[in-house]
């Protein structure tokens, strides 16, 4: 049975349908990440939940019980905020205790709490610092203790990483995991950073336009993504337009380039399809005579080094791919190489486009 | 320091200190030829003075009720315009501004057209008719500190967050956004108390005795208490400012302005 309940959420701004729709149920314990851009409904989804907003039409359910109309100092939902959030005129144990002070529950268990909860994030140390003498990292974790005191049926978080620094976000993000794992606390978590939702998540709905793309697990975000938006958004990854030229064989073609996709198997002759294949499953080689089936020839335009391996950007007739390979392996196909991209076709996945609608927008696979 | 900047230091610090430095001298003087310099008794005449003691009193109170129903006014609703209705700020600034365009001398007329005929307790008592014309004297004292003390902190996180931890409206405002914007409310009130304990325009043309209005008095009838008198006044004031300066340095009132700052 469902926790947490999203049901058929609607709010407009205006003209604009911040949310248009959205259903989301997530049983007790699990960590639900609401990824997507700016501007596409995740932060209006958890303002709804929290009870700062209240939705055009739809219903919120916690734990069976209808919440929608409840405000939010009624709802027992611990948030963390985008913003530094502290209550500057505390210093931090004053913060952790301000929610257990307003339930009376401050003294005696409620004391002890505070202290557990401010070990629980590492800060026993500076239980006397008030928020101006703590770092940013440091405030986010007095936040997290002070959302988790008041032992909330709900963890609320809307990107409280995103004005950390690099190391720090990734650290503080494995400990946000470690706790909840630890309280077993339900958490709906909004952020724009798609490595963090993946590294963190149980589930994972990719939202867009207000609408909830595709919901699933990490592995088949990233594995299987569903629409066109999806694939573009999570990971990198390479797109061509094609149609489907053999449904029995699965033989499809892009730009006269001609492909065996296993996945394109069963589907009809004739029909638009995007076949989308990760930089990882490609394999580069210098060109020699020939040219192997399934594979793709043409010049490296650039080379981009991330560390353990190197993105390499190759254009040829039609179409351009990227392909990541280990750095060292990299250094014998220069730019300006002739090079030959091996394309599995066990590897590539396919979605169905609509046969009027528009082409795929030109997108250049490094703008991911 | 380089030398002009001295010289430049030198000419501002004379042009406040020479003033006042004249008027001690001139409240150390005997109102008798050929008294030597220096005697104490112009200050024990104030002191002594039964009206002193009584409008200052009228004026000191006057200046904490204008305070108190300003701050009751003026707080929730700085408040609940910065965060339910920011695009109201700009007309309620046009409004600040407007006891700062219209005389205290047109203001008074029209206060007392608009007032005559409510009871005698509101209009011929200070506690009703004046305090309320002080209110709308320290309207813009009390709008641009308030505003200003607001937008260093940030109101719709802050409240948010308190909200979202069970705390009513109340509680917000008094345990959370209150101790965040004192040194503006400090300001606002002390602002608020100089500008009632010197007001003369209203309070003379209402027939009301206050402190400035004694003054006044001892200024026309006696050259060397009035000397006294004026340095008394700006020792109170300075009092003011050093407890503004004292209770503003309290903990945690950097952190509201840093952290609202971010």
């Amino acid at each position: 049975m469902s926790y947490l309940e999203l049901q058929d959420l609607h709010r407009n701004f205006g003209a604009v349908k911040a949310l248009n729709g959205i259903n989301i149920a997530l049983g007790e314990g699990e960590f639900l990440s609401l990824l997507g851009p700016s501007g596409c409904g995740k932060t209006t989804a958890l303002r709804l939940v929290a009870g700062f907003d209240r939705p055009d039409a739809g219903g919120i359910v916690v734990d069976g019980r209808e919440i929608t109309n409840v405000p939010p100092n009624k709802r027992d939902m611990g948030m963390v905020f985008q913003a530094y959030s502290l209550f500057p005129n505390m210093n931090a144990r004053q913060n952790v205790e301000f929610g257990l002070r307003i339930r009376g529950k401050h003294k005696g268990d409620g004391s002890k709490r505070v202290d557990d909860l401010l070990e629980l994030v590492g800060l026993s140390h500076a239980v006397d610092r008030y928020p101006h003498q703590l770092s940013g990292g440091m405030q986010q974790r007095v936040a997290l203790a002070r959302a988790l005191a008041i032992e909330p049926r709900v963890l609320l978080l809307d990107e409280p990483l995103s004005a950390l620094d690099a190391k720090v976000r990734v650290q503080l993000r494995e400990e946000i995991r470690r706790i909840q794992l630890e309280l077993g606390i339900t958490t709906l978590y909004v952020t724009h950073d798609q490595e963090e939702a993946l590294a963190i998540s149980d589930h994972v709905a990719v939202m867009y336009g207000g609408v909830i793309e595709q919901m699933g697990t990490p592995a088949e975000m990233y594995t299987a993504p569903a629409t066109p938006f999806v694939a573009e958004f999570i990971g990198t990854m390479n797109r061509l337009d094609a149609t489907v030229l053999d449904g029995t064989t699965g033989e499809v073609e892009h730009s006269g380039l001609r492909l065996q996709v296993d996945a394109a198997r069963g589907r009809r002759t004739g029909e638009r399809v995007l076949v989308l294949i990760r930089p990882e499953s490609l394999e580069l080689e210098a060109r020699t005579d020939g040219v192997p089936p399934n594979s793709f020839t043409g010049e490296v335009l650039t080379q981009t080094f991330l560390g353990p391996v190197t993105r390499v950007k190759v254009t040829g007739t039609g179409t351009s791919l990227i392909a990541d390979m280990s750095t060292a392996r990299a250094a014998a196909l220069p730019v300006g190489a002739q090079v030959v991209a091996r394309i599995p076709s066990q590897g590539a996945k396919l979605i169905s486009l609509p046969d009027d609608g528009p082409g795929l927008p030109a997108l250049d696979p490094d703008d991911q | 320091m380089a030398p002009s900047a001295f010289v430049w230091l030198l000419l501002a610090a004379a042009y406040f200190i020479v003033p006042l430095y004249a008027t001690l001298d001139f409240s150390l003087k005997e109102n008798k030829i050929g008294t030597p310099c220096c005697t104490l008794s112009n200050y024990s005449w104030v002191l002594h003075n039964g009206d002193f003691w009584h409008t200052i009193k009228i004026s000191f109170l006057l200046a904490i009720e204008t305070i108190v129903i300003s701050l009751l006014l003026f707080v929730p609703t700085m408040y609940f315009v910065h965060l339910k209705l920011p695009r109201l700020r700009p007309v309620i600034a046009f409004m600040a501004l407007v006891p700062f365009v219209v005389p205290p001398i047109v203001m008074v007329v029209g206060l007392l057209r608009t007032f005559r005929g409510t009871p005698n307790w509101f209009y011929g008592q200070p506690w009703g008719f004046l305090a309320t014309a002080y209110v709308i004297l320290a309207f813009p004292y009390m709008f641009f500190s308030l505003d200003a003390g607001f937008r260093s902190i940030d109101v719709h996180t802050l409240t948010e967050a308190s909200r979202n931890l069970g705390a009513s409206w109340t509680t917000t405002l008094v345990r959370v956004i209150l101790p965040n914007i004192r040194s503006a409310a400090l300001a606002a009130s002390f602002l608020t108390l100089a500008i009632v304990m010197g007001e003369f325009t209203i309070a003379n043309l209402a027939a009301f005795h206050t402190f400035p209005i004694f003054l006044q008095y001892v200024n026309e009838s006696q050259g060397f208490p009035a000397g006294a008198l004026t340095l008394l006044s700006f020792l109170i004031t300075w009092g003011a400012m050093l407890s503004l300066l004292l209770v503003g340095r309290k903990r945690g009132v950097r952190g509201a302005v840093i952290t609202g700052a971010r």
